[in-house]
């Protein structure tokens, strides 16, 4: 079976309960189920796994290096957003 | 020991090691797609289910090792013995084929697995049962497999739906064998040990039947049927495969990794 059949899917995967699902990486697979299938031989044979999700890598919109200038350089100078700026009560101790 | 006993215990080393033999000689099948399945995923998925079966040819041979004594281990049984000594069903042997023929043997032994491992948890040895319960949920999952593929084949274009039927058709006369038993597996039968797979054929040839309906193919009336593998006489083909499969340990007896 040669590629052009196929659809490429992003997996994600959870590697315990309480954790959040991680990308792990792609693959190729005729459908969501058989996906699904590839990605629990590909990514979980080492017990990697307890969840995985995929997506179809072309169902995800992605941003463009053309937007960093727009999208990240503004929060350059606006340190004040972090939170260490902002001095801690002594009643809440640590967090 | 009484004679009944010993009888029965050589019955029982007999019994895990044809186990073992059909899931060794299955998996070396399917360990000849490493490398050269038809693209990346499946290729490594295919290789998962050749190491799912030589992980239990694994635990059949060690127990019928242990059962023996006399310092056996699981290598005499997969690499020092002889073709005729070997007792697995036919159709594993069988060479891989193209891509629809192992997809096809795949559906009617995954079928078929999945009821004899069920059979199987319920026997009064407990470490066949233990390997059972361990087998079920592996098979379970080569199962959703080769069903996924067989409809995909079957339903998919002219090429692919011809080469399933082809291999379903000359298939076909090996899947009698692995229903039938002789006078040891009667036996063990009586002893609550083994598993009758004559009591879900129908079973069987129902649950084949409706995937392969579903994947607009047609189920084989043919007659014809092959039998010989547990009394060791094998096809051609079992020869080549041991030949591969156990040249590293007889040229190099006890080497390890």
């Amino acid at each position: 079976m040669s590629l052009e059949n196929l659809e490429l899917f992003e997996v994600f995967v959870r590697s315990a309960r309480g954790l959040d699902h991680k990308h792990a990486g792609s693959l190729h697979a005729v459908d969501h189920e058989h996906a699904l299938e590839y990605a629990r031989d590909v990514y979980t044979r080492r017990s990697e796994g307890v969840s995985i999700w995929v997506v179809k890598s072309r169902d995800i919109c992605s941003s463009q290096e053309d937007d960093s200038d727009s999208f990240f350089d503004p929060s350059d100078d606006k340190p004040y957003r972090h939170a260490t700026y902002f001095p801690l009560p002594k009643e809440v101790g640590n967090m | 020991m009484t004679t009944a006993t010993t009888e029965l215990k050589q019955d029982l080393i007999d019994y895990a090691a044809r186990l073992g033999d059909d899931a060794i000689v299955l998996g070396h099948r399917l360990s000849e797609w490493t490398s050269k399945g038809p693209f990346l995923e499946e290729d490594i998925a295919l290789s998962n289910v050749a190491l799912d079966y030589i992980g239990r040819a694994r635990m059949y041979y060690t127990y019928a090792a242990e059962l023996s004594g006399n310092g056996k281990t699981e290598d005499d049984f997969a690499y020092l013995r002889d073709e005729r000594q070997f007792q697995n069903h036919l159709i594993n042997e069988l060479p891989r084929g193209d891509f629809a023929y192992t997809i096809a043997r795949q559906l009617f032994l995954d079928v078929y697995h999945t009821h004899y491992l069920a059979a199987l948890k319920n026997t009064t040895d407990e470490t066949l049962a233990a390997i059972a319960a361990k087998g079920i949920k592996e098979t379970r999952y080569h199962l959703r497999r080769s069903t996924d593929w067989t409809l995909r084949l079957g339903d998919g274009t002219a090429e692919s739906h011809q080469r399933m039927q082809t291999a379903i058709d000359d298939l076909w006369g090996y899947t009698h064998e692995i229903f039938e038993h002789d006078e040891l597996e009667q036996r063990l039968i009586e002893a609550g040990v083994a598993v009758d797979a004559s009591s879900f054929k129908a079973q069987w040839l129902a649950d084949v039947k409706a995937v392969l309906e579903e994947a607009t193919l047609t189920v084989p009336d043919a007659e014809w049927a092959v039998r010989g593998g547990r009394e060791g006489y094998h096809t051609e083909n079992l020869g080549h495969l041991l030949t591969e499969m156990q040249f590293l340990h007889r040229a190099y007896p006890n080497s390890k990794w």
